[in-house]
């Protein structure tokens, strides 16, 4: 076999021969074909991930595990991660956004946690379009179908149309879950003499082949890829958790490893790497469900629903009786032994013979060249032309609120299970969502953000901006961030400019990370989001995590009540270039985002964080998608009353009302708490924009816009 | 007092329940495995969760119907024991022949999950005694498979015999077929069998036991269950 038929570049044939002293196989050479893909091995984006700050005082396990864990206070961890499915969803929406739901879940089973809620980050293209609602069907669907199945609830996301995700549309799948900090399962615990079980569904021929193809470009013809993309079932997924959440508590697994892209290949060679053992394991006792497969085809399976439990002889009897209890698949394939070699047997033959590490470690980084595109400064060039736009306010919001990016998404939430588990503070449709811990009381608090508009604009400041987005919402809720998990969706990085979006979208995340100290624990990359030519637009998807003590209800949106006053926290001229306003209705993105501010970032976190804990508003949001005029149309009809909203207005009243960006808040608070909300607020800028009452939203020197429009524009009724 | 819930392979709210009974309604509670065929001794009430049992494969809640553990159900409820289905429970209890009717895919062939206002039909069940009748309460609806149907005149002996007891409604207290989410016939989000020991309903009681989570008119179903066992109610 040709090592590029492989998928292989010639440099990594050569290290591979080098590292061997001898040709690799035929075995060999598909495992290194799939293991040093994009996708598995990070080969572009690890010189650039070393940017992310990872340590942290919270931080349990970081990186280099499933998912990174971090303290959630007296004697308990949640495991996180958000991970990318968007070639299989391009491709097979409904499988490829359920086998997404269900490869995250298990990522988070394999540090030993109990999965406790999803989000979705879904990225659509022209919303009339037939295949957009074809795609847009499918995955929702396919998010629903495995999450209300398996039992996770889905409390939250991120949705947004553009036209750029027309042919690649984006399915990033978050799961979060809770394990006791003692109990945290490493893949760096396996000792020589253990026995290497797989646990779960029997072997197909299912999705081979998938790491790699999730690693370039896709086809014109998507229907070809169908069968490397892989089939969920739910049902066997819930068995899983339960059998090893089981075997677990028995105290009957010494290492566990999810399977997933590369099939058994990946999580076995990974335990044996980092456990610095060797791995013996004999094909033929693998479960299978089709006949006549070669020995490649069950080492690089993509079936889903099955682990691989690394475990003590002694233990063998008890863990097979629980693969009986639950009706899972469980068999001994192979067994750790001393020294470094990963070693596959098939009647009697030995197929590969590799060093461990070589596998999922010796991939050669790629040092792409990036260069600033050329037409940046084009891009840039922007001054603010509000012609087209009557000085009418209320007309402006009501476009915004009706476009398809903002509007309600209930015809996508009501399709997932939000509930189950009974924890669910805060589901879908606010601006983060709140999770509580029933073992100890404490509220999780999790943000999705992605801003790929911005980062088009100016990618270190979009990812910046990006980071910090996806704070701000915990704090104004009284959560302090305990760290974050990203998702680095962009084009291929072998085309010179794009890789230089992807670089300095990377090193906005991490500043701002550094700036505000928030540890990065765990995440993905999906390159290679084009197809003939036609790319994604930069999108980095962060997913924020924070704590809220038991003792400190959270301050949540929608709840002003009549007589509140209304101020506005933070800058009032925010940027109009990356914003909804300019993309949605005035159709071309151009400018530059704000400028970071550390700063401000954490003079509004001390002062968002005292508001919270001192209860000094009845209702707080803060300003996301489009800026002040929506946060305000949004709580007006969440909260069921109106408000008159008054104040003297700049040049340029659109930018004040629909500009994006910086740290900024709105806050109701009742007129008793006013001087204290004012000492807490004094210091950063802030100012009364107006008062909560009547059944009507007054903007100034615009028509009122009676509630029961606002509400019907935004629900599309 | 005790209550069993049953696990089914592919339960998801078995935990939820067993949480509010033993948690918040301090009602003891313990699991029940699928393949056992008794009921652990002294059970007065069990309760099948919901979630998708078997995978909901071949017809929701059809192959829980034909498991052990409810051949030990159907010995229960003859003898006056009390047995609560929710969602998928529900399902299995129609199934099983132990409550009449089928539910039927939602009527837009989606899943829904939502906040459903209920009206409470009956106050002289073991379930609902707590409740005063017409009370309209809030439980959250999570199903594929949730349209109550019965042939018309099975449907009409039913209201005869005041066997529903959840009907969808307005907040003006109107209820009926033109408030189900799910395209339910007259309404229906509940019912109990003839003698009033055994009820199914679609909507989650377990997931409306506590303010922080948004609501509490699950309690009521507790409490009434509690002061049944009690004796207080009977």
């Amino acid at each position: 076999m040709d090592y590029q038929k492989a998928g292989l570049r010639p440099h990594e044939y050569e290290t591979i021969r080098r590292e061997l002293g001898r040709d690799p196989n035929e075995t060999e050479l598909r495992i290194f074909g799939v293991m040093w893909s994009e996708h598995c091995s990070y080969k572009s984006s690890r010189p650039l991930l070393k940017l992310f700050p990872k340590e942290g005082p919270s931080v349990l396990k970081g990186v280099g595990e499933n998912a990174g864990v971090v303290d959630a206070g007296e004697g308990w961890g949640l495991a996180f991660k958000v991970e990318s499915h968007n070639h299989p969803s391009a491709v097979e929406p409904y499988q490829g956004a359920a086998t997404g739901v269900g490869g995250i879940i298990r990522d988070i089973l394999a540090m030993g946690a109990r999965p406790i809620a999803s989000l979705d980050g879904l990225f659509f293209g022209r919303p009339d379009s037939a295949k957009t609602r074809f795609l847009s069907n499918g995955i929702v669907k396919g998010v629903g179908g495995y999450g209300n199945c398996v039992g996770v609830p889905t409390v939250g996301g991120k949705t947004l149309y553009d036209e750029r995700y027309e042919d690649n549309p984006l399915l990033n799948a978050f799961c979060i879950g809770l394990v006791a900090s003692d109990s945290i399962v490493s893949s760096q615990t396996a000792e020589p003499g253990n026995l290497v079980v797989l646990l779960g569904s029997k072997t197909g021929r299912d999705g081979i082949g998938g790491a790699a193809f999730a690693s370039a470009e896709l086809g014109e013809d998507t229907k070809a890829s169908r069968p490397q993309v892989q089939i969920g079932d739910p049902f066997v997924e819930k068995l899983l958790i339960e059998a090893c959440l089981e075997a677990l508590e028995k105290g009957l697994v010494t290492s566990m490893q999810d399977m997933g892209a590369a099939g058994i290949t990946s999580p076995a060679s990974e335990i044996a790497a980092k456990s610095g053992v060797g791995m013996i394991l004999d094909l033929d006792r693998v479960p299978l469900r089709e006949e006549n497969m070669a020995a490649w085809e069950i080492a690089l399976s993509e079936s889903q629903e099955r682990m691989l439990l690394i475990i003590r002889p002694e233990n063998l009897d008890a863990v097979l009786s629980l693969g009986q209890k639950w009706d899972l698949d469980c068999a001994v394939i192979g067994k750790t032994v001393e020294g470094n070699r990963f070693i596959l047997r098939k009647d009697g033959k030995i197929f590969a013979d590799l060093p461990a590490s070589l596998i999922g470690g010796g991939c050669p980084e790629i040092n792409w060249p990036a260069e600033r595109p050329k037409d940046l400064d084009l891009r840039q060039s922007f001054e603010f032309d509000p012609s087209g736009f009557s000085a009418d306010l209320s007309k402006t919001l009501l476009s915004l609120l009706a476009s398809p990016s903002l509007k309600e998404k209930t015809w996508i939430t009501r399709q997932y299970d939000s509930m189950v588990q009974v924890n669910t503070v805060q589901g879908p449709g606010a601006p983060l969502s709140l999770v509580r811990i029933k073992e100890n009381g404490n509220l999780v608090a999790i943000v999705m953000e992605a801003l790929p508009w911005s980062c088009s604009l100016d990618p270190y400041r979009g990812g910046y901006e990006t980071m910090a987005r996806s704070l701000r919402p915990l704090w104004v809720a009284g959560a302090m961030h305990l760290g974050m998990t990203n998702c680095l969706n962009f084009p291929s990085p072998e085309n010179p400019e794009q890789f230089w979006e992807f670089s300095e979208a990377v090193r906005g995340l991490a500043d701002c990370c550094k700036d505000l100290s928030c540890p990065v624990v765990s995440g993905n990359v999906s390159l290679y989001n084009e197809s003939a030519g036609r790319a994604i637009l930069p999108t980095p998807l962060v997913c924020s995590v924070g704590i809220l003590p038991a003792s400190n209800f959270p301050l949540l949106p929608g709840k002003w009540k009549e007589g509140d006053l209304l101020f506005l926290a933070g800058i009032e001229n925010a940027s109009i270039p990356g914003s909804h306003f300019q993309s949605v209705l005035q159709g071309r993105l151009a400018g530059r985002p704000l400028p970071p501010s550390p700063e401000m970032e954490t003079g509004f976190m001390e002062r968002a964080l005292q508001t919270a804990r001192q209860r000094l508003a009845s209702s707080a949001v803060p300003l996301l998608g489009g800026g002040l005029g929506i946060a305000i149309g949004k709580e007006a009809i969440a909260s069921g009353v109106g408000a008159q909203i008054e104040l003297e207005l700049p040049t340029h009243p659109l930018a004040l009302f629909f500009a994006e960006g910086g740290a900024r808040a709105l806050y109701a608070v009742p007129a008793a708490k006013v001087p204290e909300f004012i000492r807490t607020w004094t210091g950063f800028p802030f100012r009364m924009i107006g008062k909560v009452g009547g059944d009507s939203l007054c903007l100034p020197h615009s028509e009122p816009i009676p509630l029961q429009i606002l509400s019907n524009v935004w629900k599309g009724a | 007092m005790n209550a069993s819930v049953v696990v089914f392979p592919g339960s998801n709210c078995d935990r939820d329940v067993l949480h509010a009974l033993g948690k918040i309604a301090g009602i003891p509670a313990a699991p029940v495995w699928h393949k056992d065929s008794v009921l652990p001794e002294g059970t007065d009430l069990v309760v099948l969760p919901g979630g998708f049992s078997y995978g909901d494969y071949l017809r929701c809640g059809a192959m829980a119907a034909r498991s052990p553990i409810i051949r030990a159900v159907r010995e229960h409820a003859p003898r006056g024991g009390l047995v609560l289905g929710i969602c998928n429970g529900f399902q299995v209890l129609t199934e099983a022949g132990l409550l009449p009717g089928a539910l039927l895919a939602n009527s837009n062939l989606e899943f829904i999950c939502s906040p459903c206002l209920l009206r409470v039909e009956r106050s002289d069940t073991p379930f609902t005694n707590a409740y005063p009748e017409g009370a309209l309460v809030q439980f959250p609806i999570a199903h594929h498979e949730g349209l109550y149907f019965l042939p018309k005149e099975e449907l009409e002996k039913l209201e005869d015999n005041r066997q529903v007891v959840f009907r969808y409604a307005a907040a003006n207290g109107e209820a009926g077929a033109a408030y189900s989410p799910n395209g339910s016939l007259n309404g229906i989000a509940g019912i109990v069998n003839l003698r009033g020991n055994v009820l199914g309903l679609m909507p989650h009681p377990e997931r409306a036991s506590e303010k922080l989570l948004g609501g509490t008119d699950g309690l009521g179903m507790w409490n009434s269950i509690k002061s049944w066992l009690e004796g207080g109610a009977r």
